[in-house]
């Protein structure tokens, strides 16, 4: 074909066939593309250079050494304000993924129980789910956020209104306060197992980090018991269905299976000596427990409500792509109408939801650099605010942030994307 | 790869275009107005009146540079920056002075390459809290949740404050005045920090003032100034110059209505005559016309009078003259000679 | 039948009998809510759930209209209006409308002009939105608006707007004129007339700055909402040419230029757009002439336009993909070179296919531009944020200015995605 519409010339090359021949075209775009490119970055380079500031002030990584000399509220790794910038910055990191994962379970959740539900038969609630989709995708996640901070910060009683013989405000339960600071949660602690504190010492007391390795390893034993337990419970369901199998009557598993649950974690907690720790009101604030900060709370609950709107929209396309005729095949063979769903319409929507939920999820995790809005210490708020403001080096911050966010961006639908081909359609 | 070799190529013909970086002089000159960074909005010292007319006393250092370098103290293009912006707007040239109630420090002097060309305002940190919280000290909110604004020099000497006198505290960070306002005043936090002046300022905006007050502990130095890029002498002169000037002439008791009379003839004390351009040269000596400094008094008053008329007693602020009276009265403002 | 039956049948009626109405139970309301609210027992608590639900909402909704006052001047005045009887105290937003619409900078009797131009819009809009409805020439309104536009909002000479579409108007008569003896000869001429047609008319602007001149306002004196309106439009606008670009880019064989593509896509996709504010806000400004005076709106005007054109680029990629091979192979067949079966074949479908995925992009990045009040831009959430909260007369006052807020977003938005809605199904030419 080549040939045909470009003849090869007797007469050799010619300058004008970087242009009109087909061969050397694409050589002569490159080129000029490349060129353009250079003249482009160059000219934004050479701007650089010659701003009298940064050509003083230069690039240089070294502050992340310096002390960053403030404080953070929310320390997922022990910190002072004597620590790093770069160990802020840390801290910040988590604090993101610690957001992050949160509304990604809460969204998932919150999504599924409105893409589910507005399908459902019932009008009323059909209706109300459609609201609510509605309402959540066209507002911007920003004035989600700070609204709920808003009113978080002014509906809420203060710690103070906890005070005194008769106070206006007391905690659910007698454990749990929720306060215009944020909630505070009772928090479990071991008096027992490895390096445990004894009952009698407030869980405050003692060396922390030597606390906080041996919480953490009774933590791991509780996760392996309960990993212990799903494994055996997937033994039970395995046998049962080779029963099924061979002899037709699935036998009953549910009270072993309940059994095989709750029994072990149970003991293992009564043996470790697990205890709660009451948040109680003490000088300016309550002290003790777990502290979920109004920050925290506002950033969690707007991107999970806003974005579950996003995934109940995904779920219902899943649903209704999967054609009727599914449905009713299952119908014929006698299933019944909950079996229809978790085993013949719900694996197939799967491969239809999962790829939008895994961009939503990317979403999330980049929404919650909105976090600076409310003052949630996460990346965004550590080494994109304080210690970018305290330093001055904006470009260095700057450029590190958006590394970050790539890297995890990247990685995440790298991950996921292993994971949607290993669900996607087998085609042979 | 690409980008490395093209920065290598490209730094050198910058670093030989770079030797002749435009004076900020010419710029403002060629332009015909003052780009000047200022607050959002505190008020008192940087705030837009009812008719959207930028009004304050670091304002008043803006209009007395555009009076003294163009003439006209109206020829100010206000540019509100935060915390965060306030530095690069002042490094890649978006504003020629930044007069944004900003602390001299050592690292911002240094490391970042500014030149902070005098002190307009001796300030020190401090705290407001609710007179209901029953805290007659700082050494007593071990404990308390307090509101700060991030991105400034407060942020660090808080945290210093607390760890020196081995308290706790839980920092809750804010990005400006309004939304320390709101989380404040719903109580979201115990203790509002920052700058007295700014503390002061605020506290009279408040629903109820007589409700909160300042507790007595200045916790650190705030000399606040204006500042210019580094490496640029000449613009560093004149705005550190019309700022002396306007000190000398509240010293020798020049004043925004008296001034243009004193002007026009050489009375009996010479640093006044050169001051006001009736005696010598000063005004060709920074490169400006010999009225620069009568300009800018008359624009917007000698020091004392920008600060009554902004923060003084008789204002709403109602701060006090303390460190920030003249030498002659017991306070730091001292203007250096003028000859 | 009757026939045959006659004789069979001892008794035949000879009329039909009035249908009869269904039983009570299975007629009319009660039929309707028997099926659709308590079809079973789960679906009828799932209603009486959804009905305290919806009590809950009204009882705390209904009040705050309906108690709500519009008068007063400050929040304390307005509660003293209300006596505590729980209604809405409006008045904020009608002495602060002004200032959600335009912010505070805006000169007050300029606020006609972005007012005309915002109307303006429902004239230039349609043709775009309705294109297939409308005679094509009424294009020709939309092609004109946005330099009108630009004239009514930032004031200053009509020559500058007016060489602006000079120049693109005679960009491309050359690039028509040229193009037979090659597309990139036309493409090359277009831009060099276009270009020598802004730099003429840029210096004749500059001479005649005082022609049919309408006060000029600077960028940083934009604000509340029409800040937003103004971010959303121009962004979208701009990215869509550089969409289609990097989307056909993406798909090329050169490896220089796909490899800038989706190096560029891919790291703009993922980044938060709130780190390219930032970009705009303290980095940009190192990488731009120190005397070009770009200002902040500029610069972010700038990062949004970059962030916008990835997303769409990647919409159009889709439309791109989802084109059967043959339309390729069918361009290629008739000897069409790759520009002109790009323009003449394969971008009508693409764009055509692209068109809701591009809606839902602009709507997502309309609500985006909300995020600029974090680097103290004052739009319509900066404003709230910041000058409104913190004014001593409307301290305390939260409820009445986001339901505003949210209102206003609400209304564009759904606005925008009913619209697309209604297109996919316009669009919707195979059978399902």
């Amino acid at each position: 074909m080549t040939t045909l519409s470009d003849p090869p010339h007797a007469d050799g090359f010619r300058l004008s066939l970087l242009v009109r021949d087909k061969r050397y075209r694409s050589y002569t775009f490159q080129a000029i593309a490349l060129i353009a490119l250079f003249v482009f970055f160059g000219w934004l380079a050479s701007n650089a250079i010659r701003n009298p500031v940064l050509q003083q002030a230069g690039i240089d990584f070294g502050f992340l050494a310096d002390p960053a000399g403030y404080d953070i509220n929310q320390q997922p790794i022990p910190y002072t304000s004597q620590s790093s910038h770069l160990r802020a910055s840390f801290i910040g990191a988590i604090n993101t993924l610690i957001v992050a994962f949160l509304a990604c379970v809460t969204a998932t959740v919150f999504g599924v129980f409105a893409g589910v539900l507005r399908l459902s038969n019932n009008w009323i609630v059909g209706k109300l789910m459609a609201l609510y989709v509605e309402m959540f995708r066209n507002i911007p996640v920003l004035i989600w956020i700070l609204i709920i901070f808003t009113i978080s910060a002014n509906v809420l009683p203060q710690p103070s209104a906890f005070r005194g013989d008769d106070p206006e405000a007391s905690p659910i339960l007698g454990v749990a306060a929720l306060t215009n600071r944020g909630f505070y949660l009772p928090r479990p602690y071991f008096t027992n197992g490895i390096g445990a504190v004894p009952d009698d010492v407030p869980a405050d007391g003692g060396a922390p980090v030597a606390q906080e390795v041996a919480s953490i390893a009774n933590w791991l034993i509780v996760l392996a018991v309960f990993a212990a337990s799903f494994l055996a419970v997937r033994g039970v369901n395995a046998w049962a269905t080779k029963r099924q199998n061979a002899t037709g009557r699935r036998p009953s598993t549910f009270w072993t299976n309940l059994g095989l649950w709750f029994v072990p974690i149970i003991l293992t907690l009564l043996i470790l000596g697990l205890r709660w720790e009451v948040p109680e009101l003490r000088g300016f604030n309550f002290q003790g427990g777990i502290l979920a900060r109004n920050s925290l709370i506002a950033l969690w609950f707007a991107l999970s409500i806003y974005t579950g709107a996003f995934i109940a929209e995904n779920v219902r396309a899943g649903i209704l792509a999967i054609s009727r005729g599914q449905t009713e095949a299952a119908a014929a063979l006698g299933l019944r109408p909950g079996r229809v769903m978790s085993l013949v319409v719900l694996p197939q929507a799967l491969r239809i939801i999962i790829p939008p939920l895994i961009s939503q999820y990317l979403n999330i995790t980049k929404n919650t650099s909105l976090a600076i809005a409310v003052g949630y210490m996460d990346l965004t708020g550590t080494l994109g605010g304080i210690t970018l403001n305290q330093t001055g080096r904006a470009l260095e911050c700057v450029l590190l942030l958006m590394a970050f966010y790539l890297v995890f961006s990247l990685v995440i639908s790298a991950v996921m994307n292993a994971y949607n081909a290993s669900v996607a359609l087998k085609e042979r | 790869m690409k980008k490395s070799v093209l920065l290598g190529t490209v730094a050198a013909a910058g670093f030989a275009a770079a030797g002749a970086s435009a004076a900020t002089l010419d710029d403002v000159q060629d332009r015909g107005s003052l780009n000047c960074g200022v607050n959002t909005g505190v008020p008192g010292f940087a705030a837009p009146d009812a008719n959207g007319e930028w009004q304050g006393f670091d304002v008043a250092i803006c209009r007395a540079v555009a009076a003294a370098v163009l003439g006209d103290p109206n020829a100010v293009n206000f540019i509100s920056t935060t915390g965060k912006t306030r530095f690069t707007a002042l490094a890649s040239g978006e504003v020629d002075l930044l007069a944004r109630n900003t602390t001299w420090t050592f690292s911002r002097d240094t490391d970042l390459k500014f030149d902070f060309v005098a002190i307009n305002y001796y300030d020190g940190q401090g705290f407001i809290v609710p007179t209901a919280l029953g805290v007659s000290s700082a050494e007593e909110l071990d404990g308390a949740t307090i509101c700060i604004q991030t991105g400034t020099t407060t942020e660090l000497n808080l945290a210093d404050y607390f760890r020196v006198n081995n308290m706790s505290y839980e920092p809750v960070p804010i990005e400006n005045e309004a939304e320390a306002r709101t989380q404040f005043l719903a109580g979201a936090c115990d203790v509002y920090t920052t700058d007295r002046s700014a503390l002061a300022s605020v506290r009279v905006t408040y629903p109820s003032p007589d409700d909160y007050k300042l507790l007595p502990e200045v916790i650190s130095k705030e000399p606040l100034g204006p500042l210019v890029r580094h490496g640029d002498s000449e613009w560093g002169d004149i705005v550190r110059w019309t700022y002396f000037a306007l000190v000398a002439a509240e010293q020798y008791g020049v004043t925004q209505d008296n001034v243009a009379e004193m002007a026009t003839e050489a009375g009996d004390n010479p640093e006044v005559n050169r001051l006001l351009g009736t005696e010598g040269e000063l005004g060709a000596m920074i490169g400006l016309e010999s009225s620069w400094a009568e300009n800018a008094i008359a624009a917007v008053g000698n020091y004392g009078e920008i600060f009554s008329r902004n923060i003084g007693e008789e204002s709403a602020v109602g701060l006090e003259r303390g460190l920030n009276a003249l030498y002659t009265e017991g306070g730091l403002q001292y203007a250096p000679p003028f000859r | 039948m009757s026939d045959t039956h006659a004789e069979s049948v001892a008794f035949v009626r000879e009329s039909v009998i009035p249908p009869a109405p269904p039983p009570a139970k299975e007629a009319g309301a009660i039929r309707w809510m028997r099926e659709n609210l308590f079809a079973t027992w789960f679906n009828a608590i799932l209603t009486l759930v959804a009905l305290y639900l919806i009590w809950v909402l009204l009882s705390g909704v209904v009040p705050w209209i309906v108690n709500g006052t519009w008068q007063g001047s400050s929040l304390a005045e307005c509660r003293e209006i209300l006596q505590g009887n729980g209604g809405g105290c409006f008045a904020v937003l009608r002495e602060r409308w002004p200032q959600l619409l335009f912010g505070f900078q805006y000169p007050d009797y300029l606020r006609w002009r972005p007012v005309l131009a915002f109307f303006l819009l429902f004239v230039a809009v349609p043709p775009a939105l309705f294109v297939m409805f409308l005679p094509r020439w009424t294009l020709i309104v939309t092609a004109i608006y946005p330099f009108l536009a630009y004239w009514l909002i930032w004031g200053g000479t009509i020559l500058t707007p007016l060489f602006a579409a000079l120049g693109v108007v005679a960009g491309y008569l050359a690039f028509s004129f040229t193009e037979r003896r090659g597309f990139v000869l036309g493409l090359a001429a277009g831009v060099v007339t276009a270009l020598a047609v802004w730099w003429i008319g840029g210096l004749l602007a500059g001479e005649f700055s005082r022609f049919l001149r309408l006060e000029a306002v600077v960028s940083r004196a934009m604000g509340g909402f029409m800040l937003n309106l103004v971010l959303g439009i121009v962004c979208v606008s701009l990215s869509l040419p550089i969409g289609i670009l990097l989307a056909l880019g993406r798909q090329s064989s050169l490896p220089v230029v796909k490899g800038f593509c989706v190096v560029f896509i891919e790291f703009v996709r993922g980044v938060p757009l709130i780190t390219l504010l930032f970009v705009a806000n303290v980095v940009l400004a190192f990488f731009l002439p120190p005397d070009a005076n770009f200002d902040l709106i500029l610069r972010v005007i700038i990062m949004i336009t970059l962030f916008a054109s990835a997303y769409i680029a990647e919409v159009i990629r889709g439309g791109l993909a989802a084109l059967p091979k043959g339309q390729y192979e069918a361009a290629d067949s008739l000897g069409l070179d790759y520009a002109q079966a790009m323009r003449l074949i394969i971008l009508p479908q693409a764009l055509k296919i692209s068109i809701p995925g591009i809606v839902n992009v602009a709507v997502g990045l309309f609500k985006d531009t909300t995020l600029v009040s974090v680097i103290s831009m004052f739009d319509l959430v900066g404003m709230i944020r910041g000058p409104i909260l913190a004014s001593t007369a409307w301290a305390g006052i939260y409820w009445e200015l986001w339901a505003a807020a949210c209102l206003m977003f609400f209304v564009v938005c759904y606005g925008i995605s009913q619209y697309s809605q209604w297109l996919e199904r316009q669009l919707q030419t195979d059978h399902r």
